[in-house]
Order: structure tokens, then sequence, then C-alpha cells
């Protein structure tokens, strides 16, 4: 699909975003720190999140207004990787390691108990907004699995005792 | 006088604590009147000992590990500051086996230096092979990196010179030089305990890229879940600037090389190059078509010089000491080092950088120390998720890329995931499959469908529904994803399913032998399409 050219997609959702002062701020502040780079919608996606937690679809039109892309370009963009979120997530990010060297030592189990403790499952969201659960494969710490981080921070050698003080810790 | 003490910044030894460790020290330390100064380093590889603290004495520098906080005021008691006994003391860090029997040339100075110290870095063989490099010609450069035999440590283990070789004769007007720092397979960390434990060695082999093919613009494409590592380079990318190592005149060398730290968004897939280099275009991380290669059209069409970090990394020292100095190490046509990565249930899990030759038996038991769990190894996955699962019986291998084709397996990137005799390898079949539906990007069919078709017959498999039938179609599957697909996501795949079923047939019910996997006892050799 060339540039420039606009496909008519997901519009009601993008049009109905309630508070967009604040969204179209962080739009406006992403673009000028990242759009003058060479490729630079990841980057400005990056920005986005890192302001709001999250990339709203109201933001897309701006978006693709400034870097001459279609909205299904950046749609196409935000769906593709597993990082950028398209609805708002909890107060505390949950990571767990699925990859092979956190299985090895347990991250099977380890991912059981978090989800009997939190009530969700993978990708969802607990109700009250406390806490998100999500899948990751792999962190690097494959030598001292298994391995999870919680709002960025990283955990390895984690055991359920562990993991429940670090879930606990959370809910103060 | 002020004691230097060391404690790692590294993530992995951050993540069970070192940072709590240096401040538990500093406070400690000064409330007994002790001058201490902390340095954040990189990790000397011993992942079972982190947090290592490593204190400077007259007779060198000595370790204590695992360090929690709460064990200071003891290790402190012990006369730790001077070098004194104490449970959690392992004597001279060189001297500790699991360092001393190693080869370190890439990682020579990852956690000795601090990473951020351009001083230390300079005077610990730093910046040599870079001065080499700039009193040379770029057909000189490449031809030195080709007699090297250094080839892609990424796992495709493509030959490096051959690549810059190409990209140095095709004529353009701008050029790149990418390095694929997505490293997203599991059970490999070298290219991060290099990023975060010694940055300048990648920033002086990507500008030695540069001055070999006429670069004068580089990428790091780093992947999102190492921030510790993109806070290192970007801080070391500053340093280079300032120094004049970076930017329009390298070391006034008249020739320019700017470099660029970008971060992927946790798609796995993007460590495939040609969909690494459409996420730094900007887009949806899509494998692209081959040929043309990126060698020739890669980065925004020009011709692109796509590297591994520990390729990178490991072009300073071979400017420096010489083509034939490298080419000495190793085995076969696997010439120099790999830096193995000893990951899942492992006793003494780390990094090991030896020569190629060694086998696996030595890496797991000599080194290794055995599993975590202390049950006996059952088997291990080599090259991560795409590579073979290895039965025990085949331990004695070298590790050399030829040695594992023949037997059907990779090296791959160096990573080594440890099972014990719990494992059920039908369930890692399983979720081999898995990993492919949920990283596929799509663009081709057979690993797109064939992914979850393949986790579904399986499943069927694993009930006793006609099994025989399931796997027939579970091996014709597999011929297909690893004939027909576009990249290596979908083409490897079949690595660990097929070795699974082949070494561990019983664990999918299969016990007359018929597992079918033995009317291919060889695949095929590694594809070009091999992930970078």
């Amino acid at each position: 699909m060339s540039r420039g050219q606009k496909l008519e997609i997901a519009v009601d959702s993008m049009s109905a975003a309630g508070d967009c002062g604040d969204v179209h701020g962080a739009a406006q502040r992403a673009l000028a720190d990242c759009s003058a780079l060479d490729g630079g919608l990841l980057p400005v996606l990056h920005a986005i999140q890192a302001e709001l937690g999250w990339i709203p679809d109201a933001i897309v039109p701006t978006v693709a207004s400034a870097l001459n892309l279609s909205r299904a370009e950046i749609v196409g963009v935000i769906s593709f990787y597993p990082d950028f979120r398209r609805q708002p997530p909890g107060r505390r990010i949950v990571k767990l390691c699925r990859a092979e060297a956190c299985q090895a030592m347990g991250a099977d189990a380890l991912a059981a108990h978090a989800k009997a403790a939190l009530g969700i499952d993978f990708h969802q969201t607990r109700d009250d907004g406390a806490v998100t659960l999500e899948p990751v494969y792999c962190l690097g710490n494959c030598g001292c699995a298994p391995a999870i981080t919680i709002d960025g921070r990283m955990y390895g050698r984690v055991d359920a005792p562990l993991l429940f003080r670090l879930l606990a810790e959370g809910d103060a | 006088m002020t004691v230097t003490v060391y404690v790692p910044r590294d993530a992995s030894a951050r993540s069970v604590g070192a940072d709590e460790v240096a401040i538990a020290i500093a406070e400690q330390a000064a409330a007994r009147g002790a001058d201490v100064r902390i340095v954040r380093n990189g990790s000397r590889g011993m992942l079972w000992l982190e947090p290592l603290v490593e204190i400077v004495t007259a007779q060198g520098r000595v370790a204590y590990g695992p360090v929690a906080p709460e064990d200071v005021p003891a290790l402190l008691d012990a006369g730790m500051l001077g070098g004194g006994a104490h449970p959690l003391g392992h004597g001279p860090t060189e001297s500790i086996p699991y360092f001393a029997r190693q080869q370190r040339l890439t990682f020579a100075r990852v956690g000795l230096i601090d990473p951020l110290n351009l001083g230390e870095y300079e005077a610990a063989g730093g910046l040599r092979g870079l001065r080499a490099a700039l009193g040379r010609t770029p057909a000189a450069i490449v031809e030195e990196v080709l007699a090297s035999g250094l080839r892609g440590r990424g796992g495709a283990a493509f030959p490096t010179g051959i690549k810059w070789r190409t990209v140095l004769a095709t004529v353009a007007a701008q050029k790149y030089v990418v390095c694929n720092a997505d490293e997203g397979d599991s059970g490999t960390f070298s290219d991060r305990m290099v990023m975060e434990g010694d940055p300048f060695v990648l920033i002086e082999g990507m500008i030695i890229a540069g001055l070999a093919v006429g670069a004068s613009r580089g990428y790091i494409y780093l992947r999102s879940e190492y921030p510790d590592a993109a806070e290192v380079l970007r801080g070391a990318i500053t340093l280079a600037e300032a120094a004049g190592i970076l930017g329009a005149d390298v070391l006034g060398s008249g020739h320019a090389f700017t470099l660029e730290v970008r971060i992927g968004a946790g798609s796995y897939v993007c460590g495939e190059e040609t969909a690494l280099l459409e996420s730094l275009e900007g887009r949806r991380g899509i494998v692209r078509y081959r040929p043309p290669v990126p060698a020739v059209r890669g980065l925004w069409g020009k011709p692109t010089a796509l590297n591994n970090v520990v390729t990178f990394a490991s072009v300073p020292i071979i400017l420096d000491r010489g083509a034939a100095y490298y080419r000495d190490f190793g085995a076969g046509r696997s010439h120099g080092t790999l830096a193995f990565q000893l990951a899942g249930n492992i006793k003494h899990g780390g990094l090991v950088e030896r020569a190629f030759g060694i086998t696996l038996r030595e890496l797991l038991y000599d080194y290794g120390g055995g599993s975590a769990s202390g049950r006996p190894i059952r088997a291990v996955q080599v090259g991560g998720p795409l590579g073979a699962y290895i039965p025990a019986s085949q331990f004695d291998m070298p590790l050399d890329y030829e040695a594992f084709v023949a037997n059907g397996a990779i090296v791959g990137h160096g990573g080594i995931v440890v099972f014990d005799d719990t494992v059920d390898m039908a369930k890692m079949a399983r979720y081999a499959l898995e990993f492919c539906a949920i990283e596929s990007c799509g663009k081709c069919t057979p690993c797109r469908i064939g992914s979850t078709r393949g986790v579904e017959v399986i499943d069927r498999l694993l009930a006793r529904d006609r099994p025989q039938l399931q796997l027939a179609v579970l091996r014709d599957l597999c011929e297909t994803m690893e004939h027909a697909s576009l990249c290596a996501l979908g083409g490897m795949t079949p690595y660990p399913v097929r070795s699974a079923l082949t070494h561990f047939a019983a664990d999918f019910g299969i016990t007359d032998g018929a597992t079918g996997a033995a009317h291919h006892p060889v695949p095929p050799p590694v594809t070009p399409a091999t992930r970078p």
C-alpha cells in the first residue's frame, strides 16, 4: 500500500476517546521528539506509551498525519508488536517468562500460582485495575531462572514464596 | 586507604539483589569508617554466584558470592575488605576453575572494567583494533576478517568477511552498519552481557565494520526486554562521541561514523534480519523475500552490514591481534571462540567462552556441575527455541557448526538450556509450535498456519486420537514448514519438534518405535534463512 493512502478502519473507536487533552499532548510531545528520526514510528509509539502507559486509538490520526502515513499503517504497527497496549493496563504490570530456560526451572508452576493468586489469566487486567498479568518470552536472565518483571524491575530465581511476597507488596 | 569493591550492574546480578548489596556495603562500610569505592562492573559470567562481590587486594581481585544484603555485616566482620576468609569467599576470582579454564577473547573485559570508563577500556586493550583498522584499506580490513574465519555468531554462522566483502563491492551513496541486538532466544544472554559489561567493544567493532564496507551510519536494534543494556549503550555512545571516537571525524581519521540505539517492541521474529530491517524502518516486523540479501539491499534499500552483537564484538581483537591469532582457536571450519551460555536447570549457570570443539558433556558437567535440581540431565536444547533437543547419549558431540548440523542440530547462538528427568518432551515439542504460532509474522503460510495446526496435531496425538495418523500428519507438517517457510522461524521450528519425537518417543505415548522421525534421521543442512 502506498503512503498517504487512507484506509477507513476502526474510525468509531478512534473518535470515541473521551479525555483527549492529555492524550494529544502526549502525542505532540512524542512527535516533537521523534518524528524527525528516519523510520521514527516505533520511537514515537514508545514515547507515547512511556507517558500514558498505553496507546489510545485517539492518537492514531494525529500520528498518521504527522508522519505522512495512513491510519491503517499506524494501527498495523501498534497491533503487531506485543509491547504496545491499546487498553490501559493495571496499576502494576507483572510479566512472567514462559520461555524454555524458565520452564526448566518451574515457570509453568509459577505462572499457575500467579494466575491463582491474582485471579486472572495472561493478557488480563484485574477488575479493580490493580494488576495486569502478561507472558514474556525471554528476559535474558536464563542463568538465574525463573525470571519475572514487576513494573519493569526484573527478579531472578523466583520461587513461589518470593512471588507471593512480591505480589503482596503491591497490595500494600 | 580506599578499597575498591566491584558489585555488578549486570541485569542478572541486579535481578538477584546486586543493587541492594551495593547499598548495604556502601552504608555499612561508611558506618565502620572504612573508605570504599564501589564500581558497578559487568558480570564475570558466574551467574550462580551472583551477586558476586569482588574486593581489590594486594593479591588481586578476591570474590565473594552469592552475597545477600543481610550477609554484609558478617562479611565486613570477617575482614572482606582485606580479602578475609568467609564461607561465601572463593579466593581470587580468576582462580575459580569455571573462570580460569575459559578462553576469553571477545569477553576479555566483561566484568573486569567499569563498562562506562573509556580510560579503563583503553588501558585493557580497547581501541587497538580500531587504530589498526584506520591504517588499512577497506579491502584489507575485510580480508583480515575473512582470514580470521569469523562466522556470524547470531546463529546462522555465515562468514562475516564474505558478507562485508559483498557490502564493500556494492556501489551506493549511502551504506549502513546494523547490529542485531534482538537476542530473543531462550537460554542466550551473551549479547546482553557484552552490551552491559563492555559496550565500547561493540561500538569499536561497528566502527571497524563501517570503515571496512564504507558506511558512515550505524544502528543498534535492541530488544525492549533489555532496558539496562539500552542505558549502558546510550551512555557509552555519548562518551564515545565526546572522545571523538564516534562522529564526523573518527579519531582524527577523517572518516565519519555515527551510531544510534533503536528499541524493539517485544517481537521475536524481529531477530530475523529482514524483519529487523522492516522494524527499524518503522513498520511491522514482516520478513522480506530474499534475494536481494541485506548486504546488497538492506536498510532503506541500501547495502547493509548486518551482524549480531558478539560478531561485531569479536572484530576488534581480530584487527588487534591478527587473523591468525583468532583462527587458530577452534575446530574444523569453526574458528575462534564461542561464548556458550549455560541456562535452565543447571547448577552453575553462566557464560563460558571457549574455543569450538568442546563437548556438551564438558560444558554440562565440568563447568555446569550437573543439574540444579540434582537429578539426572535428560535433555538439552542448544541454539534457542529453534534448536534441536539433544539426549544424554549425544553429549559427547563436539560443539562445532558442522558436527551439529550433521546430527540434525544447530549450535546457533551457543545457548544451552538444560532439563532434568522430570521434563515432558511432548510438552516441549508442543511449546515449540505454540511459540512459533505466537511469534509468526504471518507472511508465509507454512509458519502461520502450520504452527497452529501442529499444536492441534500434538494435542490429538497425546489424546491417543488415531496416533499413527497424527504422527504422519505431524511428520508431513514438519517437512512442509522446514522447506517452504520464508525464514528460520517456520523453517526450524521442526528441529525441536522432530528431535523430541526421535529421542523421546515415549513421552508422546509412542512405544512401538514408529515415530516416523527415523524417516529423516538427518535433516538437511541449515538454510541461509537461519535466524541471524
